[in-house]
């Protein structure tokens, strides 16, 4: 199949297609030209100048950041509980918790942030701030359960029984004896949990009110409204956050296991 | 471990997930089955008769099945040689394509705008090339929402095959070979059939996430293309009216179910016959 030229050179159409956009946004970002254009007219950071300079976006990064490293954090505590318990032994009602967990993502996002607002926003009157935050935690609950989730079917539980029988709590064995053996699967679903809720459209579109906005929203919002690379050097700057996120995925789960 | 313990563990998850997701869901979508006397499907018999909804609904469905067909297309050959590359390559073409799912689908779509845009870079390139006279209208048509979405969830297709086409034994195909098939026969007849079930998981990530896509078609399809998902949008926050709202959600969420248990079902089939 190697040999195959037509083959490679199709192959290598269709990774030209994915990756070609995302390269157009960076050469963009550095234009000296006053104006969004392609190839770009000369080397410039003002395009970076803008976005640092605009309220509007800083405020929102640092919602941005806020709520997903709390949805996560609070997504974990519910989360790697629940995923112990999925991943021990068959029980009655198992295969019917398990799609409960993972139910958040069957639902579509627009029908969540729908749902949400007039549950959270309208019914219960909770300020902007806690709604997306909740809204947050519910959606990445299921990235939590499957990252960590797997990485525990890979453990051998007789660890755990081995530190009982020599005295341990059931509290103490998992602190001390599970959860050392799956860090590398806490810290990838860390890090996926968290670029999933930063990236959120659809449930922080029905969640944002005045003064609290997520930056997915607000660049949305800007984007429809005028045409110029302020978008390319923030889009620069969430690559240059997705790199690192990548990176750290790929040295704890390793990026070929991001498959499964 | 005894199984009440189990149990507790689950609770505060359940709690959480009942009171915050389910909750909700059924608090939307419950009452748009109420009327004065007692249940009744008359909003949605109102909602199918529309000429205006049926359309909008037709239209998703329309560039929801063809996106997964082209990434069906693309995705079959791509992921079977990401998983026959060698492991260096083989990482760094499956990190090129987790990279763009990871980023923000606003970028992702803002992309495509400057490419497809007036003055975008096709327009001035077929423009300068004296292939066009003037620049065409790509941006803002139902053509650009497909490409977009695409874009969006091509390597989700690829990810989701990658895995099935890794357990596919090489034997098998230099057995085809062996016995006189040519490369395209032995991938038509042998690696298609035996790449189903992840091309069957990845049509309903594909068909489901573009069916309820909302930045894509908002970006791309500009207000002369709206699908479900900018709809529902649009009448809950711009016009208020819950109501209707509350139908769409009720229908998007019935057929993401029919589609995801259709589909299963489909597949358990073709199993059952050995295919």
């Amino acid at each position: 199949m190697k040999g195959n030229k037509l083959f490679t050179f199709f192959v290598i159409l269709v990774y030209v297609f994915l990756c070609v956009p995302l390269l157009i946004i960076i050469t963009t970002a550095f234009d000296s030209g006053n104006i969004m254009s392609f190839p770009p007219k000369g080397f410039s950071l003002q395009w970076f100048g803008k976005a640092f300079h605009s309220e509007t976006f800083m405020t929102t990064l640092g919602i941005s950041f806020k709520v997903a490293v709390l949805a996560t954090f609070i997504a974990m505590i519910i989360g790697i509980p629940a995923a112990y318990a999925l991943s021990r032994k068959n029980y009655r009602g198992k295969a019917v918790m398990q799609s409960i967990f993972l139910s958040p993502i069957i639902v579509p996002g627009v029908v969540l942030g729908f749902a949400f607002f007039r549950f959270l926003t309208i019914k219960l009157q909770l300020d902007v701030f806690t709604s997306l935050l909740i809204g947050h935690v519910i959606i990445v609950i299921p990235y939590i359960i499957r990252v960590v989730g797997s990485s525990l079917e890979n453990l051998d539980f007789s660890i755990e029984d081995a530190a009982v029988s020599l005295g341990a709590t059931k509290l103490k064995a998992f602190f001390l004896v599970i959860l050392p053996n799956v860090t590398s699967g806490v810290i990838a679903a860390f890090m996926l949990a968290f670029i999933n809720s930063f990236n959120n459209v659809p449930v922080s579109l029905f969640l944002t009110g005045p003064g609290v906005s997520t930056l997915p929203i607000s660049m949305l919002s800007y984007v429809e409204y005028n045409y110029d690379p302020t978008i390319s050097a923030l889009s620069v700057i969430l690559m240059v956050m997705t790199v690192l996120i990548m990176f750290v995925v790929e040295k704890t789960l390793g990026i070929k296991n991001f498959a499964k | 471990m005894k199984n009440k313990s189990i149990y507790l563990l689950l609770i505060p998850g359940l709690i959480v997930i009942i009171f915050f997701l389910f909750a909700p869901i059924l608090m939307t979508t419950l009452p748009t089955f109420m009327g004065e006397n007692g249940i009744t499907v008359s909003r949605y018999m109102d909602f199918f008769k529309d000429d205006y909804f049926m359309s909008i609904l037709t239209r998703t469905l329309r560039i929801g099945l063809i996106t997964t067909i082209i990434c069906v297309l693309l995705g079959v050959p791509v992921s079977f040689y990401v998983a026959k590359s060698n492991p260096k390559i083989k990482g760094l073409l499956l990190a090129a394509a987790i990279f763009p799912l990871l980023t923000d689908s606003v970028v992702r779509s803002f992309a495509w705008m400057t490419i497809l845009g007036k003055n975008g870079i096709i327009n001035t390139l077929l423009v300068s090339a004296h292939i066009l006279q003037e620049p065409q209208k790509f941006l803002y048509t139902e053509s650009a929402i497909i490409v977009g979405s695409v874009y969006l969830f091509l390597p989700l297709m690829i990810i989701s095959m990658v895995g099935v086409m890794d357990s596919i034994d090489d034997d098998l195909i230099e057995a085809a070979e062996s016995l006189g098939a040519n490369k395209f026969i032995a991938f038509i007849k042998i690696i298609f059939p035996l790449s189903v079930p992840g091309m069957i998981v990845g049509s309903v990530l594909v068909f489901t996430g573009t069916f309820t896509a909302y930045t894509t078609p908002q970006l791309l399809g500009g207000n002369k293309n709206t699908v479900l998902a900018t709809l529902l949008y649009q009448k809950a926050m711009t016009l208020s009216d819950w109501t209707q709202a509350s139908v769409l959600s009720t229908v998007m969420i019935l057929i993401t179910l029919a589609v995801m248990f259709g589909i299963n079902k489909f597949a358990s089939k073709l199993y059952e016959r050995g295919v």
